[in-house]
């Protein structure tokens, strides 16, 4: 191993730290085959992840102990899983798999990065380890717009629902109402029925004719049609309705959700008055689309791009190399586009941090084709303006901090508050435990953004107080824009 | 029988076990988080919130949005869906910031 790796952040750290190559953040698709790729060309790697098992968000698995033989059942793509796992398997002696670690701060550079994790019961326990290059394969959370009694129990996040079923093997609910925007909406819907649940209809906002208008990409792009298709045929065969131009515009109970309002919208996601139905069921599954996580590349200053869905993306080259020296993004983290495309991109990181140069030309051929799909995607389903119309002053916006909407529209209108981080600073919306997570793209958007607002974050995941006071390095930077809104 | 999550994917779960959800016993597979058992035995809501005393339960499923928080064996603020639940486990809603008895 280099001994440049011996000095991080202008300590010498002796023999105190184990010393990797390669550290890779997240062992969702990316990660796991950026992971194999470099490994196989004699890199030394620590794949980290915050999960007791590897596979990400979208490989989420059963527990051990709840002995599924066919966890496929609830997944697509499960062979290519296999196959990277089986990768890894005969990478073995050079992938140090870092399974339930809670990255919570990545500092350095030029070729020494430290790397911190919480990890054991609680996450109570500390461990730094240092590596010459960094890859994030971060992934994504969902988006989440605020509609009247979203706070509700029953409503949950769809990717929520999906997680917990593939997970825990349960329901949240025997009568799902799937709503929101975005391919995962299909995928979840056709997950809740194969299980055993009834989807009274999947709302999705857009409008699905506007794929049309991406034929070529489409047609490039057959496996999606394929998927898509199959997803579809499961809802029919379920006789599941799939309303587009439709969404939530309140969910009704009081204890726990007994029913929504389902309400028309126009090109705009404005609710179109009189158009309301009402639909009993005992959950709701929602979600607008992912948004990538980037609170540690952000902390290392990586730069970031906004893609047509109004979320912030890493800025990568045909390396996938971010802005930063010795610091790689693949997957979700570069900008959402689905496991085949964060499987092509970690696969390409991987080379390139082996010094492989030449990319095999049909890898980089998928990439372009799959990102030309993502960017159809991301644009087909950029929320609309409108939806904030269906907001009531009592909405809770921020659901931490239970700050309504009429707070954050009066610290706009009334206080004058011109963005994201005045709202928070005047009503608390953002600063609770989630740190704007869930609801910082609805935030910035009621401040008249057309996009998801400011990502950075001071912390990945809280981190007790005597663990900040040990550590040796200045505190990472606080609050940020992309840089696109300098 | 109605087909279920468990028949989809042929688990045969090792032998369930009891926790105690504020109180009442639950039944609990192994393996699954305090959220995923709270879930399965029809309970969505395991906190009240701070200021509004509304109930809350797990709403991201993946420990992004500390919805889900609850005490678990005297500790608060655990998230529901990431800790695993253990035999003879005490869960309790929890109220608030979950610090109430020090006020």
């Amino acid at each position: 191993m280099a001994n440049s790796a011996d000095a991080v952040d202008g300590h010498d750290l002796g023999d105190r730290h184990e010393r990797y190559d390669l550290a890779v953040v997240g062992a969702g698709p990316a990660g796991l085959a950026a992971a194999a790729a470099a490994a196989e060309h004699g890199v030394r790697v620590a794949l980290l992840d915050s999960a007791p098992w590897p596979g990400g968000q979208f490989y989420r698995q059963p527990a051990a102990e709840l002995r599924a033989s066919r966890p496929q059942a609830l997944h697509h793509h499960w062979p290519a899983f296999q196959r990277l796992l089986a990768r890894l398997d005969v990478a073995r002696e050079r992938v140090t798999l870092l399974a339930d670690h809670h990255v919570w701060s990545v500092t350095g550079g030029s070729g020494a990065f430290a790397v911190r994790a919480l990890t054991g019961p609680d996450q109570r326990q500390a461990r730094q380890l240092t590596a010459r290059q960094v890859l994030f394969a971060t992934g994504a959370h969902e988006r989440q717009l605020p509609f009247p009694g979203w706070t509700l129990p029953g409503v949950v996040g769809a990717g929520g629902a999906q997680a917990m079923l593939k997970a825990g093997l349960v329901l949240p609910g025997r009568h799902v109402v799937v709503a929101g925007s975005g391919p995962l909406l299909l995928a979840v819907a056709s997950c809740l029925v194969t299980a055993g649940a009834t989807v009274p209809l999947v709302a999705e906002a857009a409008d699905y004719l506007g794929y049309a208008r991406g034929a070529r990409v489409l047609a490039a792009n057959p496996g999606k049609l394929v998927e898509g298709a199959q997803h579809g045929a499961t809802l029919l065969r379920h006789g599941v309705r799939l309303r587009p131009r439709t969404a939530v515009v309140a969910a009704h109970g009081t204890d726990r959700v007994e029913a929504v309002t389902l309400g028309r919208l126009d090109a705009a996601w404005r609710p179109v008055p009189g158009s309301e139905w009402r639909v009993p069921c005992d959950a709701v599954a929602v979600g607008h689309g992912l948004v990538p996580q980037l609170e540690l590349p952000l902390e290392l200053g990586c730069r970031t791009r906004r893609l047509p869905d109004g979320s912030a993306a890493l800025v990568v080259d045909a390396a996938q190399r971010t802005s930063v020296p010795g610091v790689w993004a693949a997957g979700e983290s570069t900008g959402v586009g689905g496991v085949q495309l964060a499987v092509t991109e970690g696969e390409l990181a991987g080379l390139a941090v082996a010094g492989q140069t030449a990319a095999p030309r049909e890898l980089l051929r998928r990439r372009a084709r799959q990102r030309a799909f993502a960017e159809l995607m991301a644009a087909r389903h950029a929320p609309g303006g409108g939806w904030t119309q269906w907001l009531d002053d009592a909405t809770e916006v921020c659901r931490c901090e239970e700050v309504t909407a009429r707070q954050v529209r009066d610290a706009v209108s009334e206080l004058g508050a011109p963005d994201q981080r005045t709202v928070k600073l005047l009503t608390r919306a953002g600063m609770g435990w989630c740190q704007a997570r869930m609801c910082g793209p609805a935030v910035a958007r009621l401040c008249g953004a057309h996009d998801d607002g400011a990502p950075t974050r001071p912390l990945s995941t809280p981190v007790p107080l005597g663990l900040l006071a040990e550590c040796d390095t200045p505190a990472p930077p606080s609050e940020g824009a992309p840089d696109d809104h300098p | 029988m109605r087909r279920g999550p468990l028949d989809l994917v042929r688990a045969r779960p090792e032998t369930p076990f009891e926790f105690s959800f504020d109180g009442e016993p639950v039944t609990a597979l192994p393996g699954q988080t305090v959220a995923a058992a709270l879930w399965q035995a029809g309970h969505l809501a395991w906190r009240r919130t701070r200021l509004g005393d509304r109930p809350r339960g797990a709403f991201c499923g993946m420990g992004a949005c500390y919805d889900c928080l609850v005490e678990l064996d005297g500790t608060p603020n655990v998230r529901a869906c990431l800790a695993p639940v253990r035999p003879g486990a005490l869960v309790r809603t929890q109220r608030g910031d979950g610090h109430g008895e020090l006020r």
